[in-house]
């Protein structure tokens, strides 16, 4: 009974975190639209280069898809990680920490609340620009069926690792690492072998890009376009890759707490 | 005397070089208001920092009703809240939606009922649909002691209360701590430069300068004891040394 109270207040106070992030969507429609707006350029972009390709080179016209899907796909690693990252900022610029953290929410309920507000944002993101693809090149990403479920399982949760990693290093040294939260996920972007396989890669970074979960999902997608084929071998890597990355983001998230509350940092963080 | 609502023993925060609070012990009884009065540095609002849990000692023990903040912090926060104009609250989002977040937070029931009592108390009912950011200094204060009060707390922690209002909304504002303490039997320990309200709301003073307690007792005996007409006088007194 009392463990059961715990986790309903426990949950009460992570849709709290939500429904003020909800109260901010209403309230702001330019952070509205700029959910849906980069991944619709994103696949609108992709989806032209790969037209013209499909119409020059006799092959790139079997690959039909497959640069939006990529497109599509690395939205979803990049939304995830923004997600979690974003929501965080706006109680920094908004000097709020203080409030919230002297208020029962714990940390890992905030953390939480991050990862729900981050796959919320990410599914609406990605699920706009992919109806969109159907309406602009008649691909549907969807065709890809249960896979599909898989691949945008692992790519949010790498999303919400280094998301959480970011959140721990801007709590650790203020806003002036806010810059990384949009450039860190580029420096995985060549190493994931979004729109090439692992194999173009030098021989000495593939060990690096196959440690890295999304380059397991990008590879699982190429064999669902390409051969209709779902490669267990790289789902599983990607899961197990994703535990441990999860982990490491949750246990750095949570220490730096710590960090912050010996340094005082959680009162003088602000714009 | 009532037992201690807030007790502390032999607080200690340092900053590298810097020693903010230096062996600081206190204990405010239940139901009583108690103020920390000090110059800019002198370590006020890392003491009430480290009370609610934000901060964590060097060394030294606090309890908040009877709860060690350092160990066990989540089960004393409920019972207590806290205001300061150094932390802030959304600024797109309205005044209702702030305090409705922050009574989702607390876990309040009938949280309409709560706002709206405290919109009333607080003459916030004419902004409740307003963005907080667009608000004066002086309606945030309000807004941010309705939010202090929000889960009715046992203990209350108050930096600076009633910095940016003007003395009529001062006024008002104290009336209706002071009614509340009453009231609910809270414990209320406050950071202020404003000697008339420390004067008006609080039993006792503890005297901080450079992380130290240098005096304390109640505002008449203070008064007395420097040889002074005001607490103002004495707090001038023990920041520039010319006291005692």
């Amino acid at each position: 009974m009392r463990k059961g109270l715990h986790i309903a207040d426990s949950w009460n106070r992570v849709m709290a975190i939500l429904v003020r992030y909800f109260y901010l969507m209403m309230s702001s429609w330019p952070r509205f639209i700029e959910l849906a707006y980069w991944p619709t350029v994103q696949m609108v972009l992709w989806g032209l280069i790969n037209r013209y390709l499909s119409v020059q080179t006799n092959g790139m016209a079997q690959a039909m898809g497959l640069l939006i899907a990529a497109a599509l796909l690395w939205d979803v690693l990049f939304r995830a990680q923004l997600g979690v990252t974003l929501v965080f900022f706006e109680e920094m610029y908004s000097r709020n920490l203080g409030n919230l953290f002297v208020s029962p929410l714990r940390p890992y309920e905030y953390a939480l609340a991050l990862l729900t507000v981050s796959f919320l944002r990410t599914a609406f993101g990605v699920g706009v620009a992919s109806g969109l693809a159907i309406l602009f090149y008649q691909y549907s990403i969807f065709d890809m069926g249960l896979p599909l479920l898989a691949f945008f399982t692992n790519l949010l949760v790498m999303g919400w690792a280094i998301g959480l990693l970011v959140v721990a290093l801007v709590l650790r040294f203020g806003l002036g690492m806010e810059g990384l939260a949009w450039a860190i996920i580029f420096a995985f972007a060549p190493l994931s072998g979004i729109y090439y396989p692992v194999s173009v890669l030098p021989e000495w970074i593939r060990p690096i890009s196959l440690a890295l979960p999304s380059s397991h999902v990008f590879e699982g997608m190429r064999a669902i376009v390409n051969d209709h084929v779902f490669l267990t071998d790289h789902f599983f890597a990607a899961v197990w890759l994703n535990l441990a990355y999860l982990a490491i983001g949750l246990v750095v998230y949570l220490y730096t707490f710590k960090i912050a509350r010996k340094r005082g940092l959680l009162l003088q963080m602000g714009e | 005397m009532n037992p201690p609502a807030i007790k502390v023993h032999q607080l200690c925060k340092r900053y590298k070089q810097v020693l903010a609070v230096d062996h600081i012990s206190f204990e405010v009884p239940t139901g009583e208001t108690y103020a920390l009065l000090g110059g800019n540095g002198a370590g006020k609002t890392t003491t009430l920092s480290m009370l609610l849990g934000l901060l964590l000692p060097t060394a030294g023990n606090i309890h908040v009703l009877g709860i060690d903040m350092v160990k066990d912090r989540f089960q004393a926060l409920p019972r207590m809240n806290f205001t300061s104009p150094y932390v802030d609250l959304p600024h797109r989002l309205t005044v209702r939606q702030n305090l409705d977040v922050y009574a989702r937070l607390y876990g309040i029931p009938r949280r309409n009922e709560r706002i709206e009592h405290l919109a009333e108390h607080f003459d916030l009912t004419s902004l409740l649909k307003r963005h907080y950011g667009t608000l004066s200094a002086g309606q945030r204060t309000r807004v941010s002691l309705a939010k202090s009060l929000l889960n009715e707390p046992e203990v209350l922690l108050m930096d600076e209360p009633t910095a940016s209002l003007d003395p009529s909304t001062a006024d008002q504002v104290r009336s209706y701590l002071k009614e509340y303490q009453q009231r609910t039997g809270a414990t209320v320990l406050l950071a202020s430069h404003n000697m008339q309200e420390v004067e008006r709301l609080c039993s006792e003073v503890l005297m901080m300068k450079q992380g130290k307690i240098v005096d304390r007792g109640s505002p008449d005996l203070l008064v007395k004891k420097y040889g002074r007409e005001t607490l103002e006088e004495v707090f001038i007194d023990i920041a520039r040394d010319t006291g005692l």
